[in-house]
Protein backbone atom coordinates (compact mmCIF):
# COMPACT_ATOMS: atom_id res chain seq x y z
CA UNK A 1 0.00 0.00 0.00
CA UNK A 2 2.33 2.74 -1.43
CA UNK A 3 -0.61 5.49 -0.61
CA UNK A 4 -0.58 4.51 3.46
CA UNK A 5 2.80 4.32 3.28
CA UNK A 6 2.96 7.83 1.96
CA UNK A 7 0.23 9.23 4.52
CA UNK A 8 1.74 7.92 7.55
CA UNK A 9 5.25 9.13 6.52
CA UNK A 10 3.59 12.21 5.91
CA UNK A 11 1.37 12.34 8.77
CA UNK A 12 2.26 15.64 10.59
CA UNK A 13 1.94 17.38 7.13
CA UNK A 14 -1.29 15.60 5.82
CA UNK A 15 -3.18 16.37 9.56
CA UNK A 16 -1.61 20.31 8.95
CA UNK A 17 -2.80 20.78 5.71
CA UNK A 18 -5.89 19.11 6.52
CA UNK A 19 -6.19 21.55 9.57
CA UNK A 20 -5.68 24.49 7.12
CA UNK A 21 -8.26 23.13 4.67
CA UNK A 22 -10.89 23.07 7.76
CA UNK A 23 -9.98 26.25 8.77
CA UNK A 24 -10.72 27.91 5.23
CA UNK A 25 -13.87 25.82 5.15
CA UNK A 26 -15.19 26.62 8.57
CA UNK A 27 -14.12 30.43 8.11
CA UNK A 28 -15.66 31.33 4.62
CA UNK A 29 -18.44 29.60 6.13
CA UNK A 30 -19.22 31.14 8.36
CA UNK A 31 -19.10 34.54 6.68
CA UNK A 32 -21.19 33.81 4.48
CA UNK A 33 -23.94 32.66 7.06
CA UNK A 34 -23.33 35.99 8.72
CA UNK A 35 -23.94 37.77 5.48
CA UNK A 36 -26.19 35.15 3.37
CA UNK A 37 -28.63 34.34 6.03
CA UNK A 38 -29.88 38.50 6.50
CA UNK A 39 -29.44 38.58 2.64
CA UNK A 40 -32.18 35.68 2.17
CA UNK A 41 -34.24 37.03 5.02
CA UNK A 42 -34.36 40.46 3.22
CA UNK A 43 -35.02 38.61 0.29
CA UNK A 44 -38.03 37.01 1.52
CA UNK A 45 -39.45 40.14 2.96
CA UNK A 46 -38.56 43.15 -0.02
CA UNK A 47 -39.81 41.81 -3.29
CA UNK A 48 -37.87 44.53 -5.24
CA UNK A 49 -34.43 43.37 -3.51
CA UNK A 50 -35.23 39.54 -4.87
CA UNK A 51 -33.85 39.80 -8.25
CA UNK A 52 -31.07 41.94 -7.92
CA UNK A 53 -29.43 40.05 -5.32
CA UNK A 54 -30.08 36.23 -6.05
CA UNK A 55 -28.93 37.63 -10.08
CA UNK A 56 -25.94 38.71 -7.99
CA UNK A 57 -24.94 35.59 -6.24
CA UNK A 58 -26.03 33.92 -9.46
CA UNK A 59 -23.60 35.57 -11.72
CA UNK A 60 -20.96 35.51 -8.65
CA UNK A 61 -21.24 31.12 -8.46
CA UNK A 62 -20.54 31.29 -12.44
CA UNK A 63 -17.07 32.38 -12.47
CA UNK A 64 -14.32 29.87 -12.56
CA UNK A 65 -12.59 29.77 -9.12
CA UNK A 66 -9.55 30.00 -10.49
CA UNK A 67 -10.28 33.46 -12.13
CA UNK A 68 -11.75 34.54 -8.75
CA UNK A 69 -8.89 33.90 -7.33
CA UNK A 70 -7.11 35.91 -10.45
CA UNK A 71 -9.12 38.59 -10.07
CA UNK A 72 -8.54 39.19 -6.57
CA UNK A 73 -4.82 38.64 -6.20
CA UNK A 74 -4.15 42.82 -7.26
CA UNK A 75 -6.57 43.38 -4.25
CA UNK A 76 -4.23 45.81 -1.97
CA UNK A 77 -5.05 43.96 1.75
CA UNK A 78 -6.33 41.03 0.32
CA UNK A 79 -3.97 40.00 -2.49
CA UNK A 80 -1.32 40.40 0.59
CA UNK A 81 -2.40 37.53 2.32
CA UNK A 82 -3.36 34.38 0.25
CA UNK A 83 -5.27 32.99 3.11
CA UNK A 84 -7.48 36.48 3.15
CA UNK A 85 -8.33 35.96 -0.61
CA UNK A 86 -9.10 32.27 -0.34
CA UNK A 87 -11.52 32.87 2.59
CA UNK A 88 -13.04 35.78 0.85
CA UNK A 89 -13.30 33.81 -2.53
CA UNK A 90 -15.09 30.51 -0.94
CA UNK A 91 -17.12 33.03 0.86
CA UNK A 92 -18.55 34.44 -2.31
CA UNK A 93 -19.28 30.91 -3.41
CA UNK A 94 -20.98 30.01 -0.41
CA UNK A 95 -23.24 32.80 0.12
CA UNK A 96 -25.96 31.66 -3.15
CA UNK A 97 -26.70 28.83 -1.95
CA UNK A 98 -27.30 29.99 1.40
CA UNK A 99 -29.39 33.20 0.39
CA UNK A 100 -31.52 30.95 -2.16
CA UNK A 101 -32.23 28.48 0.77
CA UNK A 102 -33.01 31.30 3.39
CA UNK A 103 -35.33 32.62 1.13
CA UNK A 104 -37.00 29.26 0.29
CA UNK A 105 -37.61 28.23 3.64
CA UNK A 106 -38.80 31.68 4.98
CA UNK A 107 -41.21 31.58 2.03
CA UNK A 108 -42.41 27.95 2.19
CA UNK A 109 -43.77 29.03 6.08
CA UNK A 110 -47.50 28.66 5.59
CA UNK A 111 -49.15 32.28 4.87
CA UNK A 112 -52.17 31.66 7.59
CA UNK A 113 -49.24 30.65 10.14
CA UNK A 114 -47.48 34.26 9.49
CA UNK A 115 -50.73 35.78 9.26
CA UNK A 116 -52.16 34.54 12.67
CA UNK A 117 -48.79 35.51 14.12
CA UNK A 118 -49.49 38.79 12.92
CA UNK A 119 -53.82 38.60 13.88
CA UNK A 120 -51.86 38.27 16.94
CA UNK A 121 -49.97 41.02 17.69
CA UNK A 122 -46.61 39.72 16.93
CA UNK A 123 -44.07 42.44 16.00
CA UNK A 124 -42.23 41.71 12.76
CA UNK A 125 -39.12 40.79 14.42
CA UNK A 126 -41.26 38.20 16.55
CA UNK A 127 -42.45 36.99 13.67
CA UNK A 128 -38.96 36.60 12.09
CA UNK A 129 -37.40 34.82 15.36
CA UNK A 130 -40.51 33.13 16.93
CA UNK A 131 -41.81 32.21 13.68
CA UNK A 132 -39.87 32.68 10.50
CA UNK A 133 -36.36 31.26 11.03
CA UNK A 134 -37.36 28.20 13.50
CA UNK A 135 -39.62 26.89 10.84
CA UNK A 136 -37.40 27.88 8.04
CA UNK A 137 -34.53 26.47 9.91
CA UNK A 138 -33.86 22.65 8.69
CA UNK A 139 -34.27 24.46 4.73
CA UNK A 140 -31.72 27.16 5.73
CA UNK A 141 -29.00 24.45 7.22
CA UNK A 142 -29.55 21.87 4.22
CA UNK A 143 -28.23 25.43 2.04
CA UNK A 144 -25.41 25.49 4.20
CA UNK A 145 -24.81 22.01 4.04
CA UNK A 146 -24.46 22.59 0.03
CA UNK A 147 -21.92 25.34 0.80
CA UNK A 148 -19.99 23.44 3.03
CA UNK A 149 -19.69 20.61 0.70
CA UNK A 150 -19.13 22.95 -2.17
CA UNK A 151 -16.05 24.96 -0.24
CA UNK A 152 -14.24 21.66 0.74
CA UNK A 153 -14.21 21.24 -3.23
CA UNK A 154 -13.02 24.72 -3.90
CA UNK A 155 -10.58 24.92 -1.12
CA UNK A 156 -7.75 22.87 -2.79
CA UNK A 157 -7.94 25.00 -5.92
CA UNK A 158 -7.05 27.80 -3.09
CA UNK A 159 -3.53 25.96 -2.67
CA UNK A 160 -2.83 27.53 -6.45
CA UNK A 161 -2.50 30.53 -4.69
CA UNK A 162 -0.61 29.65 -1.96
CA UNK A 163 -3.22 29.44 0.46
CA UNK A 164 -2.27 26.42 1.96
CA UNK A 165 -5.06 23.12 2.79
CA UNK A 166 -5.09 19.85 1.29
CA UNK A 167 -4.60 20.68 -2.52
CA UNK A 168 -1.53 21.44 -1.58
CA UNK A 169 -0.67 17.59 -2.25
CA UNK A 170 -2.87 17.60 -5.24
CA UNK A 171 -0.77 20.42 -7.24
CA UNK A 172 2.46 18.74 -6.03
CA UNK A 173 1.23 15.37 -6.89
CA UNK A 174 0.10 16.75 -10.50
CA UNK A 175 3.61 18.81 -10.63
CA UNK A 176 5.92 15.12 -9.64
CA UNK A 177 2.97 13.35 -11.69
CA UNK A 178 2.65 11.45 -8.37
CA UNK A 179 -0.72 9.81 -8.16
CA UNK A 180 0.30 8.85 -4.24
CA UNK A 181 0.85 12.70 -3.43
CA UNK A 182 -2.56 13.43 -5.13
CA UNK A 183 -4.66 11.05 -3.54
CA UNK A 184 -3.02 12.47 -0.03
CA UNK A 185 -4.74 15.43 -1.18
CA UNK A 186 -7.75 13.93 -2.19
CA UNK A 187 -8.59 11.40 -0.06
CA UNK A 188 -8.79 13.48 3.04
CA UNK A 189 -10.43 16.49 0.96
CA UNK A 190 -13.33 13.97 0.13
CA UNK A 191 -13.18 12.26 3.35
CA UNK A 192 -13.91 15.76 4.95
CA UNK A 193 -17.02 16.67 2.55
CA UNK A 194 -18.63 13.00 3.44
CA UNK A 195 -17.83 14.20 7.25
CA UNK A 196 -19.63 17.29 6.97
CA UNK A 197 -22.24 16.81 4.71
CA UNK A 198 -22.89 14.26 7.31
CA UNK A 199 -22.65 16.25 10.27
CA UNK A 200 -24.71 19.21 8.93
CA UNK A 201 -27.61 16.78 7.64
CA UNK A 202 -27.82 15.08 11.03
CA UNK A 203 -28.19 18.81 12.80
CA UNK A 204 -30.53 19.42 9.78
CA UNK A 205 -32.60 15.87 10.51
CA UNK A 206 -33.00 16.77 13.79
CA UNK A 207 -34.30 20.65 13.52
CA UNK A 208 -36.99 19.00 10.84
CA UNK A 209 -38.42 16.52 13.35
CA UNK A 210 -39.38 19.34 15.97
CA UNK B 1 -76.66 35.60 25.40
CA UNK B 2 -78.44 38.79 23.90
CA UNK B 3 -76.12 41.99 24.14
CA UNK B 4 -77.11 43.65 28.25
CA UNK B 5 -76.01 47.16 26.19
CA UNK B 6 -76.60 48.22 22.69
CA UNK B 7 -73.47 49.94 22.23
CA UNK B 8 -71.24 49.16 19.10
CA UNK B 9 -67.92 47.69 19.98
CA UNK B 10 -67.23 47.82 16.01
CA UNK B 11 -68.22 50.62 13.74
CA UNK B 12 -67.68 50.50 9.89
CA UNK B 13 -68.30 54.04 8.30
CA UNK B 14 -68.46 53.94 4.29
CA UNK B 15 -65.44 51.69 4.64
CA UNK B 16 -64.54 50.70 1.10
CA UNK B 17 -61.53 48.52 -0.02
CA UNK B 18 -59.61 48.46 -3.63
CA UNK B 19 -56.80 46.62 -4.80
CA UNK B 20 -55.18 46.98 -7.82
CA UNK B 21 -58.63 48.00 -10.34
CA UNK B 22 -60.52 45.64 -8.04
CA UNK B 23 -62.89 46.72 -5.80
CA UNK B 24 -63.40 44.33 -2.95
CA UNK B 25 -65.32 46.38 -1.02
CA UNK B 26 -67.55 49.20 -1.26
CA UNK B 27 -69.38 51.49 1.26
CA UNK B 28 -69.75 49.15 3.86
CA UNK B 29 -71.88 50.42 7.12
CA UNK B 30 -72.27 47.88 9.82
CA UNK B 31 -71.77 47.95 13.47
CA UNK B 32 -71.23 44.84 15.89
CA UNK B 33 -72.77 45.59 19.39
CA UNK B 34 -71.27 44.80 23.00
CA UNK B 35 -71.83 40.99 23.58
CA UNK B 36 -73.48 39.99 20.11
CA UNK B 37 -72.56 37.53 17.33
CA UNK B 38 -72.70 39.02 14.13
CA UNK B 39 -72.16 36.42 11.28
CA UNK B 40 -71.20 37.75 7.79
CA UNK B 41 -72.98 35.17 5.31
CA UNK B 42 -71.98 35.18 2.21
CA UNK B 43 -70.14 33.64 -0.70
CA UNK B 44 -66.01 33.06 -1.61
CA UNK B 45 -65.26 36.64 -3.22
CA UNK B 46 -68.20 38.23 -1.29
CA UNK B 47 -65.67 40.34 0.85
CA UNK B 48 -66.50 38.94 4.24
CA UNK B 49 -63.02 37.89 5.02
CA UNK B 50 -62.17 41.00 4.02
CA UNK B 51 -64.28 42.58 6.30
CA UNK B 52 -62.66 40.74 9.39
CA UNK B 53 -59.36 41.51 8.10
CA UNK B 54 -60.13 45.54 8.31
CA UNK B 55 -60.88 44.95 11.92
CA UNK B 56 -57.63 43.92 13.14
CA UNK B 57 -55.77 45.96 10.35
CA UNK B 58 -54.11 42.86 8.78
CA UNK B 59 -55.66 44.64 5.68
CA UNK B 60 -55.96 48.63 5.52
CA UNK B 61 -58.97 50.56 3.78
CA UNK B 62 -58.62 52.59 1.18
CA UNK B 63 -61.78 55.20 2.49
CA UNK B 64 -64.42 55.08 5.23
CA UNK B 65 -63.34 54.46 9.01
CA UNK B 66 -63.36 52.11 11.63
CA UNK B 67 -64.15 52.36 15.22
CA UNK B 68 -62.88 49.90 17.26
CA UNK B 69 -64.56 50.93 20.76
CA UNK B 70 -64.97 54.39 19.65
CA UNK B 71 -61.39 54.71 19.02
CA UNK B 72 -60.53 54.75 14.76
CA UNK B 73 -58.06 51.69 14.52
CA UNK B 74 -55.84 53.24 12.38
CA UNK B 75 -55.36 55.79 15.07
CA UNK B 76 -54.10 53.10 17.60
CA UNK B 77 -50.98 51.24 17.93
CA UNK B 78 -51.14 48.17 15.29
CA UNK B 79 -49.87 45.65 17.81
CA UNK B 80 -51.24 46.80 20.66
CA UNK B 81 -54.93 46.46 18.97
CA UNK B 82 -54.25 43.05 17.59
CA UNK B 83 -53.48 41.86 20.85
CA UNK B 84 -56.64 43.12 22.19
CA UNK B 85 -58.52 41.49 19.85
CA UNK B 86 -58.66 37.73 19.41
CA UNK B 87 -58.05 36.29 16.16
CA UNK B 88 -59.28 32.67 14.99
CA UNK B 89 -58.67 31.11 11.59
CA UNK B 90 -59.68 27.78 9.47
CA UNK B 91 -57.35 25.45 10.16
CA UNK B 92 -56.76 27.01 13.06
CA UNK B 93 -53.08 28.74 11.96
CA UNK B 94 -51.66 26.80 14.85
CA UNK B 95 -47.60 27.47 15.37
CA UNK B 96 -45.91 23.69 14.45
CA UNK B 97 -43.14 24.15 16.53
CA UNK B 98 -44.75 24.99 19.18
CA UNK B 99 -46.53 23.13 21.99
CA UNK B 100 -50.26 23.20 22.68
CA UNK B 101 -49.68 24.93 25.97
CA UNK B 102 -47.64 27.75 23.64
CA UNK B 103 -49.70 28.25 21.10
CA UNK B 104 -52.01 28.80 23.80
CA UNK B 105 -50.04 31.20 25.89
CA UNK B 106 -48.59 33.32 23.29
CA UNK B 107 -50.26 36.17 23.55
CA UNK B 108 -50.03 36.38 27.39
CA UNK B 109 -46.19 35.81 26.74
CA UNK B 110 -45.83 38.81 24.22
CA UNK B 111 -47.35 40.70 26.87
CA UNK B 112 -45.09 39.85 29.24
CA UNK B 113 -46.90 38.24 31.84
CA UNK B 114 -45.08 35.87 34.70
CA UNK B 115 -44.55 32.19 33.42
CA UNK B 116 -46.78 30.59 36.79
CA UNK B 117 -49.42 33.08 35.64
CA UNK B 118 -49.70 32.08 31.79
CA UNK B 119 -49.29 28.55 33.06
CA UNK B 120 -52.85 28.60 35.56
CA UNK B 121 -54.08 30.56 32.22
CA UNK B 122 -53.32 28.14 30.00
CA UNK B 123 -54.95 25.35 32.47
CA UNK B 124 -57.92 27.46 32.71
CA UNK B 125 -58.54 27.65 29.02
CA UNK B 126 -57.78 23.99 28.10
CA UNK B 127 -60.66 23.22 30.59
CA UNK B 128 -62.72 25.72 29.00
CA UNK B 129 -62.11 24.18 25.35
CA UNK B 130 -62.80 20.86 26.57
CA UNK B 131 -59.41 19.48 26.53
CA UNK B 132 -57.57 17.63 29.18
CA UNK B 133 -54.49 19.51 30.79
CA UNK B 134 -52.14 16.64 29.67
CA UNK B 135 -52.72 18.00 25.88
CA UNK B 136 -50.63 21.48 27.12
CA UNK B 137 -47.66 19.09 26.40
CA UNK B 138 -48.56 17.71 22.76
CA UNK B 139 -47.93 19.35 19.47
CA UNK B 140 -50.55 20.75 16.41
CA UNK B 141 -49.31 17.78 14.31
CA UNK B 142 -50.46 14.94 17.10
CA UNK B 143 -54.21 16.91 17.42
CA UNK B 144 -57.49 15.64 15.22
CA UNK B 145 -59.12 18.89 13.69
CA UNK B 146 -61.26 19.80 15.80
CA UNK B 147 -58.84 19.17 18.75
CA UNK B 148 -56.62 21.80 17.10
CA UNK B 149 -59.64 24.60 16.61
CA UNK B 150 -60.72 23.80 20.08
CA UNK B 151 -56.69 25.12 20.94
CA UNK B 152 -57.25 27.53 18.44
CA UNK B 153 -60.27 29.05 20.24
CA UNK B 154 -58.19 28.76 23.90
CA UNK B 155 -55.14 30.94 21.87
CA UNK B 156 -57.42 33.42 21.02
CA UNK B 157 -59.00 33.71 24.35
CA UNK B 158 -55.52 33.78 26.40
CA UNK B 159 -55.47 37.91 27.12
CA UNK B 160 -59.11 37.90 27.83
CA UNK B 161 -59.92 40.13 24.62
CA UNK B 162 -63.58 41.83 24.36
CA UNK B 163 -63.72 41.32 20.93
CA UNK B 164 -62.92 37.78 18.59
CA UNK B 165 -62.84 37.48 15.34
CA UNK B 166 -63.40 34.12 13.64
CA UNK B 167 -63.02 33.50 10.10
CA UNK B 168 -64.87 30.04 9.29
CA UNK B 169 -63.33 28.96 12.06
CA UNK B 170 -65.22 25.21 11.72
CA UNK B 171 -65.92 24.73 7.80
CA UNK B 172 -63.00 22.69 7.68
CA UNK B 173 -63.97 20.18 9.83
CA UNK B 174 -66.27 16.72 9.50
CA UNK B 175 -69.75 17.53 10.04
CA UNK B 176 -70.36 15.74 13.21
CA UNK B 177 -67.07 17.83 14.87
CA UNK B 178 -68.69 21.23 13.37
CA UNK B 179 -71.92 20.51 14.86
CA UNK B 180 -70.04 20.00 18.42
CA UNK B 181 -67.97 22.81 18.17
CA UNK B 182 -70.91 24.96 17.28
CA UNK B 183 -72.92 24.09 20.43
CA UNK B 184 -69.69 24.64 22.58
CA UNK B 185 -69.25 27.62 20.84
CA UNK B 186 -73.05 28.53 21.74
CA UNK B 187 -72.46 27.38 25.84
CA UNK B 188 -69.00 29.40 25.43
CA UNK B 189 -70.93 32.91 24.15
CA UNK B 190 -73.31 32.17 26.77
CA UNK B 191 -70.54 32.52 29.73
CA UNK B 192 -68.00 34.57 28.18
CA UNK B 193 -70.58 37.12 26.30
CA UNK B 194 -67.67 37.84 23.89
CA UNK B 195 -68.50 40.37 20.80
CA UNK B 196 -67.83 38.27 17.52
CA UNK B 197 -67.53 38.95 14.25
CA UNK B 198 -67.56 35.57 12.72
CA UNK B 199 -67.25 34.75 8.93
CA UNK B 200 -68.85 31.72 7.25
CA UNK B 201 -70.32 30.76 4.07
CA UNK B 202 -72.62 28.05 5.55
CA UNK B 203 -75.70 29.26 6.14
CA UNK B 204 -76.71 26.68 8.58
CA UNK B 205 -73.75 27.74 10.86
CA UNK B 206 -74.91 31.70 10.68
CA UNK B 207 -78.83 30.85 11.88
CA UNK B 208 -77.49 28.87 14.98
CA UNK B 209 -74.72 30.66 15.92
CA UNK B 210 -75.37 34.16 15.03
CA UNK B 211 -77.76 37.20 17.11
CA UNK B 212 -77.75 38.89 13.39
CA UNK B 213 -76.53 37.61 10.05
CA UNK B 214 -75.08 40.01 7.46
CA UNK B 215 -75.42 39.03 4.20
CA UNK B 216 -73.16 40.44 1.81
CA UNK B 217 -72.38 40.24 -2.24
CA UNK B 218 -69.88 41.43 -4.36
CA UNK B 219 -68.31 43.54 -2.13
CA UNK B 220 -71.73 44.92 -0.85
CA UNK B 221 -73.77 44.39 2.75
CA UNK B 222 -77.07 43.60 1.56
CA UNK B 223 -79.16 43.39 4.52
CA UNK B 224 -78.32 42.72 7.88
CA UNK B 225 -80.88 40.14 9.63
CA UNK B 226 -81.77 38.41 12.88
CA UNK B 227 -81.71 34.87 12.19
CA UNK B 228 -85.49 34.30 12.27
CA UNK B 229 -86.30 36.98 9.77
CA UNK B 230 -83.50 35.63 7.88
CA UNK B 231 -85.36 32.35 6.73
CA UNK B 232 -88.84 34.44 6.48
CA UNK B 233 -87.35 37.19 4.30
CA UNK B 234 -88.58 38.60 0.87
CA UNK B 235 -84.88 39.69 0.29
CA UNK B 236 -83.94 38.07 -2.85
CA UNK B 237 -80.17 36.84 -2.04
CA UNK B 238 -80.96 36.22 1.42
CA UNK B 239 -83.89 34.21 -0.12
CA UNK B 240 -82.00 32.48 -2.52
CA UNK B 241 -79.56 31.53 0.58
CA UNK B 242 -82.16 29.66 2.21
CA UNK B 243 -83.63 27.32 -1.19
CA UNK B 244 -80.05 26.83 -1.60
CA UNK B 245 -80.12 25.04 1.85
CA UNK B 246 -83.40 23.41 1.54
CA UNK B 247 -85.56 22.75 4.37
CA UNK B 248 -85.17 22.29 7.80
CA UNK B 249 -83.78 25.39 8.45
CA UNK B 250 -86.86 27.22 10.51
CA UNK B 251 -85.69 24.42 13.37
CA UNK B 252 -81.88 25.56 12.86
CA UNK B 253 -82.66 29.40 13.44
CA UNK B 254 -84.13 27.92 16.60
CA UNK B 255 -81.02 26.69 17.57
CA UNK B 256 -81.44 24.80 20.78
CA UNK B 257 -77.87 24.20 22.67
CA UNK B 258 -79.33 20.62 22.83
Amino acid sequence: MNLLHFLSQNRAQVLELTLEHLWLVGISTLFAMLVGIPLGILVAHRKGWNKPILTTANIIQTIPSLALFGFLLPVPWLGARSDRLAILALTLYALLPIIRNTYAGIHGVDAAIVEAARGMGMTEWQLLYQVELPLAASVILSGVRIAVVISVGLATIAAAIGAGGLGEFIFRGLAMVDDRVILAGAIPAAVLALLADFGVGWVERRLRAR
Amino acid sequence: MQAAAADPVIEFRDVSYRVGGNQVLCGLNLHVKRGETLVLLGRSGSGKTTTLKLVNRLVSQSAGIILVNGMPNDQTDVIRLRRGVGYVIQEAGLFPHFAVARNIGLVPKLEGWAQGRIEARVRELLQLVGLDAEFGQRYPHQLSGGQRQRVGVARALAADPEILLMDEPFAALDPLTRDELQREFLLLQQRLHKTVLFVTHDLREALRLGSRIALMEAGKLVTVLTPQEFVKSGDAWASAYVRAFGEGLESAANRGTS
